[in-house]
């Protein structure tokens, strides 16, 4: 890494806009036809069950939606890198993560349209709750990376790393540097994923650094990266080499996606107050789906069939999940009181055992 | 005269403050070219420049900490925090500095700074975008703590927040932002920005409530046909105008207090024991209070179970009358 040259020498990519392999010795990627086939499934049905998130946002059924629309790659890729054990810590845009780690999209659905807050057990899939204060959870994937550390467990077979996803806007905020901080100074097991999607909801990159991101980890101790957070394999390649890392005893690596948000920051945002349609147009023709259907055309490993079978299987999945998502219970009034603590508390028997009698006074009434 | 929507009204305001005195920034995320998530700075920086109205890095510690410098440099910066959920990253320069520097300087130092945060929920939100983190600040001697219910208010509060050398932490409701009144801009005869305000006088209870909660508090008193409600509008929270509080509970005898934070630990314990002490001989009921559940704010498909509504206001208003 030399300070001062040109970034795109510093990009991590195995595979270009068009579909051609890159030679990359460090970064080695032995994927079979069956695996791309895969990846690029993964890709499809995650684009197009948060395609159906938008609708539904539209029609009123959501509250909101963050739609992860041109950072498929950087997550379905990153999050294939990572084993069973490996514990994420995510923010709220990280719907192909959670896909890769096998959590229902429902629950995802479920928090925006306000039936829970977040409303999953982060143990089922070793996918942490998602976080919506800004960087927040940079810090819980370093502790928990401490405690892989204190397990003894790390460079035996059943070490495992964290990994904490954020966004560009997220590395401004104190909580994020700190950990940064923490996870030099112990060497913990922990990568920091950074999705640089280009913006903040309006504020672009400028506003929050003068260097390319990946560079700050200099300043903090350990190594950092570019990779083009469009190219599935570069995120796979590169999430691998930093976690084993991490699995082995080596530390803490941030990792900077470089991508763009595609869409709007969520679905009550209008890009058009700040950004320019020429940009999108531009970032469009770095799209993270189409390369990868490039390649594999070119290369003979899928056919048209391949491609029709999987486009039909995202669209009869996102209809099955909007099914599921309208069939979603709403919570009961009294729920609002469940799950506060462990063990009981006398006041918050009192005020549920006087909502209750409130409640009944109306059906009483009627 | 002219009709102004709370948030329009914000705008006008800091307009107003903005052209009055050259010293007077905004800083926050997102203020610049979207004018706030809310809009309540739209225009600004085309009409004031990036020089005045800053879109911030993404950490709302350094808003308010370089806030606090450029205060002692002179300036007059006014903080938009994005929502209420996310000013806790600030707590500490807030609490720990801005509210306590001015008397370890023994009076040198003034830190005019105003932190404006949209507050309180019924709008449908995901978590973190539905609190009301008032009584965290009216806790928190030095500083100010204001919250605006209507468009008038809206207007002349926010100016008289900036004009304040004290640091105004500046609540506004946000499920009120679109709520449209006339306001008039050329006058100058405002409020006190720390008096309350009786916004519908009544003779047999005393309704008393604050920024989200004045309006809903409002029809509960047109609704409830068999009593006189007298409903106040506090406006400040520290100060609290007791003087007009006490002269209506002495004359009505019985007082409820709405508010959308929890009630355990909140602002109405302040006010129930303010009340009882200045009009224990007066009240014909304890004074009750009416809020959210000792909860984190629930998911929005039952926000408005844990939101004070019409009925559960008017159900304690039925209980200081059969007390
Ligand atoms: C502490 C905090 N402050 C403000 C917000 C409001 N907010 C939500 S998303 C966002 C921008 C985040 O940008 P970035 O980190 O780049 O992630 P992206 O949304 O682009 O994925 C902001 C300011 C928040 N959620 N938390
Ligand atoms: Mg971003």
């Amino acid at each position: 890494m030399t300070v001062g040259a040109p970034e795109t020498t510093d990009l991590i990519q195995l595979l270009t806009p068009e579909g051609e392999l890159v030679e990359r010795p460090d970064y080695p990627l032995d994927l079979s036809g069956a695996e791309i086939r895969s990846l690029y499934r993964d890709l499809v049905i995650t684009r197009r069950f948060d395609l159906e998130a938008v609708a539904l946002t539209r029609q009123g059924e959501l509250g909101l939606w963050p739609s992860l629309l041109g950072q498929e790659a950087a997550q379905v890729g990153s999050a294939r890198a990572l084993n069973a054990t490996d514990m994420v810590f995510p923010t709220y845009r990280e719907h192909g993560v959670a896909w890769c780690r096998g959590l229902d999209p429902l629950h995802l659905l479920g928090m925006f349209r306000g039936v829970a807050n977040a409303g999953w057990d982060p143990a089922a899939h070793n996918f942490h709750l998602y976080t919506i204060v800004i960087g927040s959870q940079t810090l819980h994937a370093t502790g928990y990376a401490m405690g892989i550390q204190r397990d003894g467990v790390l460079g035996t077979p059943s070490a495992a790393a964290a990994v904490a996803y954020f966004g560009d806007g997220a590395t401004s905020q104190g909580d994020v540097n700190e950990a940064f901080v923490w996870a030099s100074v112990f060497n913990a097991p922990v990568v920091f994923f950074c999705q640089n999607n280009q913006w903040a909801i309006s504020e672009p990159l400028e506003k929050q650094s003068r260097i390319p991101l990946y560079r700050r980890a200099q300043g903090f101790g350990f190594p950092g990266l570019r990779v083009d957070g469009n190219d599935v394999f570069a995120c796979l390649a590169v999430t691998r080499k930093a976690m084993e890392a991490a699995r082995t005893g080596q530390g803490p690596t941030l990792v900077e996606a470089y991508t763009y948000r595609m869409g709007a920051h969520t679905t009550t945002d209008d890009p058009t107050r700040y950004r320019l349609a020429a940009e999108l147009e531009s970032w469009k023709l770095k799209d993270p789906i189409e390369r990868v259907k490039a390649y594999l055309v070119k290369s003979e490993q899928a056919d048209a069939a391949f491609f029709e079978e999987v486009d039909a299987e995202a669209k009869q999945y996102a209809a099955d999940l909007r099914r599921r998502c309208l069939a979603l219970p709403d919570p009961q009034p009294l729920d609002i009181f469940q799950n506060v603590y462990a063990e009981p508390h006398p006041l918050l028997a009192e005020e549920q055992q006087q909502f209750a009698a409130y409640l009944a006074s109306f059906e009483d009434a009627s | 005269m002219t009709a102004l929507t709370l948030g329009r009204a914000l705008n006008a305001g800091l307009r107003q403050a903005m052209e009055n005195d050259p010293k007077v920034l905004i800083m926050g995320e997102d203020v610049g070219k979207l004018g706030g998530v809310f809009r309540v700075t739209d225009g600004l920086q085309k009409d004031f420049g990036e020089e005045r109205v800053i879109d911030t890095p993404l950490a709302e510690s350094g808003i308010v900490g370089t806030a606090i410098g450029l205060a002692l440099r002179g300036y007059r910066p006014v903080c938009e925090i994005q929502f209420d959920g996310f000013v806790f990253p600030a707590v500490d320069q807030i609490i720990t500095q801005l509210a306590k520097m001015r008397l370890r300087s023994l009076g040198a130092l003034q830190l005019p700074v105003v932190i404006r945060i949209p507050c309180g929920g019924g709008i449908g939100a995901v978590e973190h975008h539905s609190e009301s983190p008032e009584a965290y600040f009216t806790h928190t001697a030095g500083l100010r703590v204001v919250s605006c219910s209507n468009p008038v208010d809206a207007f002349t509060m926010i100016q008289q927040s900036v004009a304040s050398p004290d640091p105004v932490i500046f609540f506004e409701p946000k499920r009120r932002y679109w709520d449209k009144a006339d306001v008039e801009t050329d006058s100058t005869d405002w409020t006190p920005l720390h008096r309350a305000k009786v916004v519908r006088p009544g003779d047999d209870v005393t309704l008393l409530a604050y920024g989200p909660m004045v309006k809903t508090c409002l029809e509960a008193a047109v609704a409830d046909e068999d009593h006189s409600i007298e409903v106040i509008d506090l406006r400040s929270l520290n100060p609290l105008d007791i003087e007009t509080v006490t002269e209506s509970v002495q004359r009505t005898g019985r007082c409820v207090v709405a508010h959308e934070a929890p009630v355990f630990s909140g602002y109405g314990a302040e006010l129930a024991a303010r009340i009882t002490e200045r009009c224990f001989y007066h009240l014909s009921a304890p004074v009750l209070r009416v809020g959210g559940f000792s909860t984190p704010y629930p998911p929005s498909r039952i926000e408005e179970h844990y939101l004070p509504d019409l009925d559960r206001i008017l159900d304690a208003v039925d209980r200081v009358f059969g007390w």
